[in-house]
């Protein structure tokens, strides 16, 4: 007998105080809306903030309270944006499926070095005391963007130039926020022409600071006038859209390999 | 007299945070913006007076006629997580935004040992209701003061020049030391 009052006291405050959590329950409940729970499932958890919200859930309110498209999930591409649309009831919109692009080609053997750099290994760290590299637009090789890659879709080659493997990059952004030269570019994979070179150095220098700097020389941009300007001493591809497919090899004539194809033996 | 003298030893004599050492957790969580500090201070007031009033109510009727004392732990527990639970939904409904600030930190009340304390405390002095109320919502506004002077020193400490490897929790703890030893002068104040 002695077991049950301590039993019995138990239950009869356990029931007493669960009575009381449900009646406040349905009092105090806040409605939210099924669909941020399913689309929040449905998105890639990566919390990478490049759709321009603070992370997966607070995308997902605004998708259900539509102020985001379902399309905007660079992450997740096309199956996020399908199952996103399904869960909400509308059209996903064209996904264009984007890359991370490096705009350098200056490795270790074709830009040249300043000076034996002995500091902090990273770009930033770098960057602060102008580089490396005679050319201060390029590539500084210390990978600040490999460690920064969520999705270890970076790494630093053999000739010490980042490399992306495609079928990683989800194009986040991250890379482009740190590089401290701003070398990385998101480009849609249909994009096949790109410019290798962000130095703004006129012809002379920049080719003596790297073999496979633009020189500026216009070639390209005689080729293909729609498209490609010239500013600044550099290549400027004004609308990938209007090059046309016969002019590209025209545009590969480029002396320095600054502008051309992506080289897909290149990557991963 | 009587009550005043609890209240004040319960806010300043034997705060909570620098005197038990008690409810650290929240102390150091939710501390590095005087706002959410303050507010976090109050829900804690809140559930510490209202823990106190509920758990004196099951001791005195309850546990004690019954001679079921030492099911006060398993009690109090059931009081303090019914009552976070609640303090939860209203914030929920009242507030969304305070309900994202406080975060994780809300539920935590439940397992913080200041409110356990607290209904522990009060049962071993065998405090009359009055009393136990007093003393719950000193504790409180004690607990308060103290995570809102910690907040305060921590939005300054944002731009000290603080040594690297004491950044963040450390430095944090030694401040919460510190101050510690300074409510230290609060002893005695009352015999």
């Amino acid at each position: 007998m002695d077991v049950l009052v301590p039993i019995l006291t138990m239950a009869g405050l356990g029931f007493l105080f669960s009575t009381g959590l449900v009646l406040a329950y349905k009092k105090l409940r806040v409605y939210e809306d099924p669909k941020i729970e399913k689309i929040s499932a449905a998105l890639p958890q990566a919390n990478c903030g490049a759709c321009g919200y603070s992370g997966c859930r607070a995308f997902a309110v605004a998708l259900v309270e539509g102020k985001a498209e379902p399309n905007s999930c660079p992450v997740g591409g096309e199956d996020v944006a399908n199952q996103v649309a399904e869960i909400l009831g509308v059209k996903a919109g064209e996904v264009i499926k984007k890359l991370a692009r490096l705009h350098c080609r200056g490795s270790h053997e074709a830009a040249k070095d300043r000076g034996a750099y002995l500091g902090i290994s990273t770009c930033l760290a770098a960057h602060l005391l102008g580089g490396n590299k005679q050319c201060s637009f390029g590539c500084l090789h210390f990978g600040d963007c490999a460690r920064v890659c969520p999705f270890d879709a970076i790494y630093m080659g053999e000739e010490g130039l980042p490399l992306v493997i495609e079928e990683k990059c989800t194009a986040c952004g991250k890379c482009v926020d740190a590089c401290p030269r701003n070398l990385f570019e998101l480009h849609p994979v249909s994009q096949e022409i790109i410019v290798f070179c962000r130095s703004l150095d006129r012809g002379a220098p920049s080719r003596k600071a790297c073999k496979n700097a633009c020189i500026a020389c216009g070639i390209c941009a005689r080729a293909c006038p729609d498209a490609i300007i010239m500013e600044n001493n550099l290549a400027v591809i004004t609308d990938y859209r209007k090059i046309d497919p016969e002019k590209i090899p025209a545009i590969e004539k480029c002396p320095t390999g600054a502008i051309g194809r992506m080289e897909k033996d290149n990557e991963g | 007299m009587e009550l005043a003298a609890i209240f004040i030893s319960a806010m300043l004599i034997n705060n909570f945070v620098f005197y038990y050492f008690l409810g650290i957790c929240p102390f150091l969580g939710v501390s590095k913006k005087i706002d959410s500090a303050f507010s976090m201070g109050l829900a804690v007031t809140f559930v510490m007076t209202l823990t106190a009033v509920v758990s004196w109510a099951i001791n005195y009727w309850i546990l004690i006629p019954y001679g079921l004392d030492y099911l006060q732990i398993v009690s109090f527990i059931l009081v303090i997580a019914s009552l976070v639970q609640l303090v939860e939904m209203f914030i929920r409904k009242i507030s969304p935004p305070l309900y994202q600030a406080m975060g994780i930190y809300l539920p935590l009340i439940t397992t913080n040992c200041a409110i356990m304390g607290l209904a522990i405390i009060a049962a071993r002095k065998e405090y009359g209701l009055a009393e136990t109320v007093i003393f719950g919502v000193g504790a409180g506004l004690g607990f308060t003061l103290a995570i809102v002077l910690m907040a305060g020193i921590r939005e300054q400490l944002e731009l000290a020049d603080v040594p690297e490897a004491l950044k963040g929790p450390g430095i944090a703890l030694i401040i919460a030391g510190i101050m510690a030893l300074a409510f230290m002068g609060f002893s005695g104040m009352i015999k």
